[in-house]
């Protein structure tokens, strides 16, 4: 049975790994690499990295980035920011990006899709998306001229489809790091549009968050970039607590068992009578 | 105890991911890793990767203008080299596929790659970990695993009779996963992004170049 997936997605601006709030403000968190390798080891299921300075100052994606971000990265890592030709998505590819992500290109240079389908097959592309909630109405958000375009974030997933996108990577500008959870009914509409894997963002607050997309709409994976940096086990937590609603891919031994989880999701301290009782059990680290 | 010693080649035909499954053997501590098309490379090595990421039109066009079939048919079917195809590599391991039309394969394995066609509850591409399930036994998946998921990420499958189905997955029908042929292996998901798995995989695969 095909597992729903846990994805983390960071957002690089001028090579540091940044906590994003509604597209607006950019608090510094860290090397991607030192991200990379932490999401990695902690079991998530795919990571997808944005580069939201790149297209801004006419650069091409960096590659030397991608290729020490890669070594540290045993999960699929698509990358996306300043990708405008196909010879960017062949660097890509020989840094060790696995999937590329496209979102201003599939706005502007539509063609870029088609022709990267074809070289790459469509499995390879993913389109971003940013939809902004105004008015009563969902428009797609341009994040470097600050805007919304007169077009609907739905018909534009499916004419990405049609174009030749695998997956859709779906962000609400309007939720982003405001821990609000995701936007369920646009998520759904884009869902209800399209055939290929969609990819929540926006939102997410905690395991919580994610359950809820997971098992009220159709998408194929969640996607969180904050949280995953600020709570303690975030990815190993989150995981456990969601596997109980909705299987997934686990593959470590920790399992939290008898471990507090407070209402937020996050681990609680054991009281300092069970600290006292504590039993280690070593384990033999596998030898592959 | 395997040898970290013997030479392995990945071979670079255009569009494949070839860092990432560098990355994967490089991480088991193998020390000759080379991604090349060139011929020497071909012929001194003990075992080759055929990578993937890619259209199987792509694929194999570039396999052809770097003049790499001839070369890879005698060390693979004369020479019994041990060569493990990645996803598309896989694909092209077979008689061939009608991705963006009918395009010939290496012919290795016999069988065919057609798009995968499901009810709509199912999307296509099938992306994600699925868990396998092994019909033969094979010193491929011989290490013992509790869990046997992989990632997989493909919109064309081999669909062919069973006898060179080595596993499957289960995605509303049975999606081939790994296919063999004596010296010769295909997977459709990715060991190289599998963590685990995917390495242990990678482990067995070179273990029967050292046996």
């Amino acid at each position: 049975m095909l597992k729903k997936r846990i994805v983390a997605a960071l957002v690089v601006r001028e090579g540091i790994v940044v906590q994003s709030k509604e597209f607006k403000s950019y608090l510094p968190i860290g090397k991607p690499e030192i991200a990379v390798d932490f999401l990695n080891q902690w079991g998530i299921d795919e990571i997808i990295i944005t580069d939201v300075s790149a297209t801004k100052y006419n650069k091409e994606p960096n590659y030397d980035l991608v290729k020490k971000i890669a070594s540290k990265c045993q999960v699929p890592l698509t990358v996306g920011g300043g990708i405008s030709e196909l010879s960017h998505i062949k660097k890509l590819m020989n840094s060790g990006a696995d999937k590329i992500a496209l979102n201003q290109s599939a706005i502007y240079n539509e063609d870029l899709n088609t022709k990267a389908a074809k070289i790459f097959g469509d499995q390879s592309i993913v389109v971003s998306i940013d939809s902004l909630y105004k008015s009563g109405d969902y428009k797609l958000y341009d994040y470097l001229q600050k805007k919304t375009l007169d077009i609907s974030p739905i018909e534009f997933a499916k004419k990405m489809e049609q174009s030749g996108a695998g997956e859709i990577l779906i962000n609400s500008v309007e939720r982003d790091g405001t821990y609000s959870g995701y936007d369920k009914k646009l998520i759904e509409l884009i869902c209800n549009a399209v055939s290929i894997p969609v990819i929540a963002l926006g939102g997410a607050k905690n395991a919580n968050s994610m359950i809820d997309v997971l098992l009220n709409t159709n998408v194929s994976a969640a996607a969180a970039a904050n949280f995953f940096h600020f709570t303690e086990h975030a990815v190993n937590i989150s995981k456990s607590i969601i596997n109980k609603h909705i299987p997934l891919r686990i593959d470590n031994m920790a399992n939290y068992q008898g471990h507090v989880v407070n209402e937020d999701c996050r681990l609680s301290k054991k009281d300092d009578t069970a600290l006292e009782k504590m039993l280690y059990v070593k384990i033999e680290k596998e030898i592959i | 105890m395997t040898s970290t010693k013997q030479k392995i080649v990945i071979v670079d035909y255009g569009v494949g991911n070839v860092y990432s499954v560098y990355n994967a053997i490089a991480f088991l501590g193998y020390k000759k890793i080379k991604i090349s098309a060139l011929e020497n490379d071909m012929r001194e090595a003990d075992s080759i990767i055929l990578p993937g990421v890619g259209a199987f039109e792509e694929a194999i066009k570039n396999l052809e203008s770097k003049n790499l079939i001839p070369i890879l048919n005698e060390e693979v079917l004369i020479r019994k080299k041990p060569i493990l195809g990645i996803c598309v590599g896989m694909q092209m391991l077979t008689e061939g596929s009608y991705e963006n039309g009918w395009h010939n394969g290496l012919g290795w394995i016999h069988g065919k790659i057609s798009k995968i066609t499901l009810p709509p509850e199912y999307s296509v591409p099938h992306v994600g970990w699925n868990d396998i399930i092994i019909n033969y036994d094979s010193p491929l998946f011989r290490t013992d695993q509790h869990n046997r998921h992989f990632y997989f990420d493909h919109s064309y499958h081999f669909d062919a009779d069973e006898k060179n189905i080595l596993a499957t997955c289960d995605y509303g029908i049975n999606i081939t996963a790994a296919i063999y042929s004596n010296n010769i292996f295909g997977v459709q998901f990715h060991p190289e992004k599998s963590q685990i798995n995917g390495l242990k995989l990678f482990r067995n695969f070179f273990n029967i170049t050292s046996c």
